[in-house]
């Protein structure tokens, strides 16, 4: 199979949302479940802010992430021309 | 062409569907305020919700191959994200989710992150590129990403180790949903539901599973939803229970200083030490991004970027259950802390009554003063979701509905599983591997034999009550991350990863996982760190992963159509070279 420059660059753009966004979710998932009781301390619409991320603030960025992810790439493939028909 | 007419048509279909369903549960209000009796709105909701997936079974029969095991790849992403969900979401989250959250607090938050933040890693290392492999199922993957039948069979093993003892706590669920709510016996009820799912899966295969889950779906999130909206009207005005309960939350701290509580419901890592909360929330999103039965869904897409949208759609569809359920448990906690404790046993509220009498609420006046301490209250992990419609007053009605609700996740969940299962054994084992020449029409045969073996597997299984499947329940998470996810990423991002690699990887990863779990939970082994066996996988994955990458480095790469076939899947569609 031959995979030109053009392909090769698509797939490395790919790569790198990839990893930006998956720095996004390790950021939102672990860094604030860590600093929860700090967090706490604080309030956002009425909850301690540490509970809030846990219940509804990672859910939130976690589904802006993969809503975000679909687009991106679903506009990659058209620019890089590998869409389906 | 008749396809593409049903397929315009869904919206129009579930939307008359959803409308149909809230008039029948008008229609059950109207008739019991003239008078029907529990017993019977009980006895109508089984029947009709039980009846309706059987009928969705029947209409969606098929004997094609492609709309048995992948639903002939034509379900729409939003479809599909309904169907994810009901075969996402088991009976442990409808019901038993908002009463972890109750005994846990903060710490139960664990499960929320851990189950929703495993969709990231499926929709950025998995979905698009499986719907790009376009195989039937995950050991199908493993078979022809690495070659040769080493790889498939251990697939096939951990895809029913995985699912087996997930299917039997389903199927038990089923039962005590039906026999609590029809007053039969639990035996009776297992086999009850166990004709509701083979209906549907035995006749259409995927096929009548997707568009049943979708119809389960739309009931599970109506019955969760309605007690908790009315509970958060009447408490604090406004109807939207998942903005509303902060402030009970700030209620329920300033009640826990009163009531001399140290251990406050927001407060992080009192019930579980942060590196267990840590390590729990790791295996529960790897686990989401290897269950076979989960991730099977997004062959049935048409296209690649329906796949993509398709994991969204899929997360927003569990999100709403999701970030209503610690609601659930903050309201019951305030009604507990202001309406039941510090009163005289005589004067409790009906639902601490009528819930006792099943063994679900358990009081003990241990100090013999007659008033009720909050010690000597017993909250068993179901109640929260099944008595909130009596917290709130609401009728009997609503209670049917939650009951149909709990129900339609158990099967939804159980059909997803079960499929599962039977394609391992009759496509990866029989076809793949004992007899690639055999017929269409005996391939689909030996499939629905072996559906109804399996299933009467669980069914007796779960009628001998035994209590460990709530563990073996958890351990599936554990056990499928360190058996499938280091093979099927880096079988889609590094070409290198070969057949040697895969098979020492999945059987190290695999070990690893059982041996901890086993041993800490039956042998009495000291855990590694202080980690619970629940989060065995933290240990699975890693070892799977850096032996696969050894292993893979120290023998021979595979060979350059291989190569070539793993970087085609980069692509949508290979465009101009």
């Amino acid at each position: 199979m031959q995979v030109s420059v053009k392909m090769r660059e698509y797939w490395r753009k790919n790569l790198r949302i990839t990893a930006v966004l998956l720095t996004i979710w390790f950021v939102v998932t672990y860094v604030t479940a860590l600093f929860s009781p700090a967090l706490n301390e604080m309030t956002f619409l009425g909850f301690p802010f540490g509970f809030y991320m846990g219940a509804q603030g990672a859910p939130i960025v976690y589904l802006a992430l993969i809503a975000f992810y679909a687009r991106y790439m679903n506009r990659l493939d058209r620019e890089y021309d590998v869409h389906e028909e | 062409m008749g396809n593409n007419i049903f397929v315009n048509n869904l919206p129009k279909i579930y939307g008359a569907y959803t409308g149909g369903f809230l008039l029948f549960i008008i229609f059950l209000a109207i008739a019991e305020q003239m008078g029907m009796s529990n017993q019977m709105i009980g006895w109508i909701f089984m029947a009709a919700t039980i009846g309706l997936y059987a009928m969705i079974g029947i209409i969606s029969r098929t004997s094609d191959v492609a709309e048995y095991y992948v639903a002939g790849r034509r379900v729409p992403a939003v479809f599909n994200g309904m169907a994810t969900g009901a075969d996402w979401m088991s009976a442990a989250s409808f019901i038993g989710m908002a009463g972890t959250l109750y005994a846990l607090g903060y710490d139960g938050l664990a499960f929320i992150m851990g189950w929703t933040g495993g969709y990231v890693l499926v929709a950025l290392f998995l979905a698009p590129y499986l719907r790009r492999f376009g195989q039937f199922t995950i050991p199908d993957f493993l078979g022809t990403r690495y070659g040769g039948n080493a790889a498939r069979v251990i697939g096939i093993i951990a895809a029913i180790m995985a699912s087996f003892a997930y299917v039997t706590a389903q199927v038990y669920g089923v039962g005590i949903i039906t026999s609590r709510f029809l007053g039969i016996a639990l035996e009776v009820g297992v086999f009850v539901g166990l004709v509701g799912i083979l209906i549907c899966s035995l006749l259409g295969g995927m096929r009548a599973v997707t568009w049943t889950q979708v119809a389960q779906y739309i009931i599970l999130i109506i019955a969760y939803l309605v007690p908790i909206v009315w509970l958060s009207y009447q408490l604090t005005g406004v109807p939207v229970p998942q903005l509303m309960y902060g402030e009970i939350l700030q209620r329920i701290t300033e009640l826990e200083t009163q009531l001399g509580i140290t251990k406050h419901h927001v407060q992080p890592f009192v019930n579980n030490d942060k590196a267990n909360f840590l390590a729990l929330t790791f295996c529960l999103m790897v686990g989401t991004a290897a269950l076979p039965h989960f991730l099977m869904r997004y062959y049935t897409t048409p296209s690649v970027r329906e796949a993509r949208n398709s994991v969204g759609w899929s997360l927003f569809f569990i999100f709403l259950l999701y970030f209503s359920a610690p609601a659930y448990a903050a309201f019951a906690k305030y009604e507990v802390y202001t309406n039941v404790i510090g009163l005289p046993i005589d004067q409790l509220p009906a639902w601490v009554a009528s819930w006792s009498k099943v063994g679900l609420v358990t009081i003990a006046d241990t100090n013999n003063d007659g008033i009720l301490q909050l010690s000597e209250l017993k909250l068993n992990a179901d109640v929260i979701v099944l008595a909130t419609p009596e917290i709130a007053g609401l009728p009997y009605v609503v209670a049917g509905l939650v009951a149909a609700g709990g129900l339609a996740a158990a099967l939804s969940t159980a059909d997803g599983l079960l499929l599962t299962i039977a394609n391992a054994l009759s496509h990866d084992l029989y076809f793949k591997m004992i007899d690639p020449n055999a017929p269409t029409k005996r391939r689909l045969l030996i499939s629905k034999s072996l559906l109804l073996v399996v299933a009467g597997v669980a069914a007796y299984a779960a009628s001998l009550k035994p209590d460990t499947i709530l563990h073996m329940v958890a351990w599936a998470f554990s056990i499928a991350a360190s058996a499938f996810f280091p093979a099927l990423v880096l079988g889609i991002f590094w070409k290198r990863a070969n057949k040697a690699g895969a098979v020492a990887g999945m059987l190290v990863g695999l070990s690893v996982c059982l041996f901890y779990l086993i041993g800490v939970k039956f042998y009495g082994m000291t855990p590694w760190f202080g980690i619970k066996d629940i989060s065995a996988g933290l240990f699975g994955i890693p070892a799977g992963m850096i032996t696969l990458i050894v292993v893979s480095l120290l023998t021979k790469e595979p060979d350059a159509e291989m190569q070539a076939f793993v970087e085609s899947v980069r692509y949508p569609r290979l465009g101009i070279a």
